[in-house]
């Protein structure tokens, strides 16, 4: 009869980890930048059905690197719990804390007990209703928790990517949507700037007086967004 | 995989919170509410509502709203017990959402049409109690490029009218005005004016349905569906269409006079 081997937890956590990371490394960057005149959530994404950035509630957007399926699911586990907790107390009781927190405890307990972690990262995104109070919950595969307030960044080469998006904001700034968008392009764009069509962007956009501040920036009117640039 | 279809929110929360869903205790001291008209005219549909609720025979509210947004392209207005009504409607709501936030995309009109019955029959027993609510259900189809509208019965069956539709207790006498004076091949403001003058009637005969109410400012709420969108007419908006309607029937309180051939 053979003992089993022995593992660290260290080295179980290490191995986790690693390979977690491996999986999300693969997946195209996405960026969320908040502005006075809302957040815009932009991702390097060539296909026009497979979303990296959703709606999850009035106030509320999903970003997510990874693997498809499983962010995918997680996507659709946010706009069942806020739609519940919206129907069954109030529309302004739905915060990203709260869903932030539920995301936190699935990614982190499938990381440490289940068969593989979660290859995710994701950015749960709140519109406040001054700049000010914009929120950008950061989800890590582990379900570590990170809150940002005027960007966020997931994916391959998350770190070159946010010094180029604070040098942006060093220089021009963000001061509406469209520049918004400009600067988050300028920031995922590694070689040669990203056209329309290798760009998925969204807005919640601030004082609309709707209810629903989500909305898809595409065609024609993102093309414009991105030509005043120059 | 789930039970019950994936993009719908009725189907999770039966699953997960059924306590959450509408439903009712039968007993007394239910408010309804009353008479609501629908008509299609050229470009899109007007629904109206008028404002009272009654509990027994007194007044329980004169301002209650049973006309509502549904999303951003149709209208639900619906009669019967009040509470039941608003909750069914906040359903319908959020399942149009959910499943346009899950599948990226809106049902189509049928599609949403289709979902209110199955809603309603999920309230059939409450309805045998006799704590029903009847809706009427309209918006724009962008596949037919034009308004559409739908009544149904308690089972949740769908009928689609092609001109007008009335539920609710004044419903009779709206009906019956409304096949006299609407023209669906009218403008908006024509359209606008036979719902209300058909309000005016049924106030005028079914006492549990409130009329044009100029001293409170109390004006049955119309909203109206069209290719831009679903839009709440403003009480600025209604005052002008309601005076002028009073002002005639100071004249002819039955309204406004046809041939007999």
């Amino acid at each position: 009869m053979s003992a089993p081997f022995y593992v660290s937890p260290d080295q179980l956590m290490q191995d986790r980890a690693e390979f977690a990371r491996k999986g999300i490394s693969r997946g195209r960057s996405v960026l969320a930048l908040s502005s006075p005149a809302g957040i815009a959530l932009v991702a390097e994404n060539r296909s026009d059905s497979l979303h990296k950035v959703a709606e999850i509630y009035d106030r509320i957007g999903f970003l997510a690197v990874g693997r498809y399926n499983e962010f995918e699911a997680l996507r659709v586990a946010g706009i069942r719990q806020a739609d519940l907790r919206g129907y069954s107390y109030d529309r302004r009781d739905v915060t990203a804390r709260g869903l932030a927190g539920q995301y936190s405890q699935l990614l982190g307990a499938a990381f440490s007990g289940a068969e593989k972690p979660y290859e995710v990262e994701l950015v749960v995104a709140e519109l406040g209703f001054e700049a000010a109070g914009d929120v950008l919950f950061q989800i890590s595969y582990d379900g570590s928790i990170s809150e940002h307030h005027r960007f966020a960044v997931l994916g391959r080469d998350s770190d070159g990517i946010a010094a180029r998006v604070r040098a942006g904001l060093d220089g021009e700034g963000a001061t509406d949507l469209p520049a918004a968008v400009r600067l988050a392009r300028a920031a995922l764009s590694e070689d040669g700037p990203l056209g329309a069509d290798a760009l998925e962007v969204a807005v919640l956009e601030r004082g609309r007086g709707s209810r629903r501040t989500f909305h898809r920036v595409t065609g024609r009117q993102l093309e414009e967004w991105l030509v005043e640039a120059q | 995989m789930h039970e019950g279809n994936p993009a719908s929110f009725r189907d999770y929360v039966s699953r997960v919170a059924p306590g959450a869903l509408p439903t009712p205790v039968p007993g007394e001291g239910a408010v309804h509410g009353t008479t609501i008209v629908t008509a299609a005219f050229d470009g899109g549909v007007l629904m109206a509502g008028d404002r009272r609720a009654t509990l027994g025979s007194t007044i329980a509210m004169r301002d209650i709203e049973k006309v509502f947004g549904a999303d951003r392209h149709s209208v639900i207005g619906i009669a019967g017990v009040a509470g039941l009504a608003v909750d069914l409607v906040r359903l319908f709501q959020v399942e149009l959402e959910h499943y346009e936030k899950v599948e990226f995309a809106e049902l189509s009109l049928d599609g949403k049409a289709n979902r209110l019955g199955t809603l309603l029959r999920a309230n059939l027993p409450q309805a045998m109690q006799g704590l029903g609510v009847l809706p009427l259900f309209v918006g724009w189809d962008p596949q037919a490029g034009r308004g559409r509208m739908f009544s149904y019965d308690a089972t949740g069956g769908r009928y689609e009218e092609q001109s007008f539709a009335a539920v609710g207790s004044g419903a009779v006498f709206a009906r019956g005005a409304l096949k006299k004076l609407h023209d669906p091949r009218a403008g908006e403001r024509e359209a606008a004016l036979a719902l209300l003058q058909s309000l005016y009637d049924a106030a005028d005969d079914d006492s549990a349905t409130s009329g044009l109410d100029l001293t409170r400012g109390i004006l049955p709420l119309v909203m109206s569906v069209t290719a831009h969108g679903v839009r709440r007419f403003d009480i600025e908006e209604l005052r002008p269409l309601a005076e002028e309607i009073l002002a005639a029937r100071a004249y002819r309180p039955d309204g406004p006079r046809a041939g007999a051939l």
